[in-house]
């Protein structure tokens, strides 16, 4: 007679098959050497730290405000790449799409103001990120090179949300991005280029919308997602958070 | 060149003769690294051209207006499809940007002020497109206007007349 059903028993039973063991080759992580291991052979665990000191992830060493702004970004792919599927980038089929999603579509609304609310509060909170980097001095070395990939995370994120700006094919989308290109072509010599390569065209117009959509779904998530990827591993590279004796917990 | 070097470091000492080997391996990955370069740099030129659009389905930058007994005198006229004011002064017609030149808002004409106004950023301009106040870095341009042959008014966008050139009607 065949011993009862028990949780526990098929999870071991799972551990045994040869699928699971090709994937998990470490086995359980049950020593500090295994669970080390388990990091160290993981795509997405090995650039982040195997061990954190203790009072880097008390609240006032950074206020999650990295993380936060990591979380968002994947809800901003997630939600994105969601809306993408009813979002056609042509005039003026954008605009009507866009009122689709907010009037038609189910959940619609929902996604349409989860990508836009979590898009303004990443910006928020990447600038909130940097001052308070700044203010702790986590610019200094060993983290001069992270504090330049962090710059370079602010633009890409800025530009994003100005690229997403465009999208809705509203008033507010052609006029803010009539006056922002029009700032472009203000940088000397190439400043007038630049804008016509931009916008693909003298105006604001169908290339315009088209290229704004390629850079705002495409190019700029690849770069912010490499970047990403550099950011965290060189945290970990340059012993973890900048951390004061005043952020609290037991001095480690 | 960098073979006329190599040759040239030979005749001063006898370290590069002796070891010819690694004077081509040199000379070999700076050829690559040169074609390389020059790839990457061509590349990069033909993707911009790539990118600048040859065609564009842009409206005209010529339009006509209509006759010019549509334009009482003494009147200000703005055409919204074409972005421009029409002019009427006892000297006679002059077509005036409603595009202001700071950021690219469009204008709009105050009569009780006698003054164009900018709603983005607050320039003011008086009706000859001169600035009052305000951001806007050069006045605003003077198109120029014409007649036709079958008598309308025709403006071109893209020629800029001097300030104060009219068309006598």
């Amino acid at each position: 007679m065949a011993t009862p059903f028990s949780l526990q028993g098929a999870l071991e039973q799972l551990r045994t098959t040869r699928v699971w063991r090709s994937i998990f080759r470490r086995g359980p992580a049950r020593t500090n050497r295994t669970r080390s291991l388990a990091v160290f052979g993981n795509l997405f665990l090995h650039f982040l730290p195997v061990k954190v000191r203790e009072k880097s992830l008390r609240v006032r060493a950074s206020y999650y405000l990295g993380s936060i702004s990591f979380f968002l970004f994947l809800a901003l792919v997630i939600s994105g790449v969601l809306l993408m599927f009813y979002y056609h980038p042509a005039a003026p089929q954008a605009y009507r799409d866009m009122k689709d999603l907010r009037f038609v579509v189910s959940n619609g609304v929902f996604l349409r103001n989860l990508h836009r609310l979590a898009a303004q509060l990443m910006v928020l909170l990447v600038f909130w990120h940097m001052f308070h980097v700044f203010y702790r001095g986590g610019y200094k070395p060993p983290h001069e090179f992270n504090w330049v990939v962090g710059v370079f995370l602010l633009i890409v994120t800025l530009f994003l949300s100005y690229t997403g700006y465009l999208l809705p094919w509203d008033q507010l989308a052609f006029w803010a991005i009539t006056v922002g290109t029009n700032i472009i072509s203000a940088m000397p010599v190439i400043g007038k280029k630049v804008r016509f390569v931009s916008l693909g065209g003298n105006l604001v117009g169908e290339n315009a919308l088209l290229r704004f959509y390629v850079l705002h779904c495409v190019v700029l998530p690849l770069i912010a997602i490499l970047l990403i990827a550099v950011h965290f591993w060189r945290v970990q590279k340059d012993g973890g958070l900048t951390v004061r004796e005043s952020d609290g917990g037991q001095g480690k | 060149m960098s073979e006329t070097k190599k040759s040239s470091d030979g005749k001063n000492g006898p370290a590069a003769s002796s070891k010819p080997g690694a004077t081509r391996r040199e000379f070999l990955n700076e050829v690559a690294t040169g074609a390389l370069g020059i790839a990457g740099l061509g590349s990069m030129v033909v993707t911009y051209r790539f990118l600048s659009p040859n065609v564009l389905f842009e409206p005209p930058t010529t339009f006509r207006a209509g006759s010019p007994d549509l334009y009482p005198l003494n009147s200000v006229t703005y055409l919204q499809d074409q972005q421009v004011y029409i002019v009427r002064t006892d000297q006679g017609f002059y077509a005036v940007s409603a595009v202001c030149t700071h950021l690219g808002c469009i204008t709009q004409w105050k009569p009780e002020f006698e003054q164009i106004w900018c709603p983005c950023h607050g320039s003011k301009f008086r009706l000859d497109g001169t600035k009052i106040e305000g951001p806007a870095p050069r006045p605003l341009p003077h198109f120029s206007i014409s007649l036709t042959a079958d008598g309308e008014l025709q403006v071109d966008k893209l020629e800029v007349l001097p300030l104060g050139q009219v068309l006598k009607v």
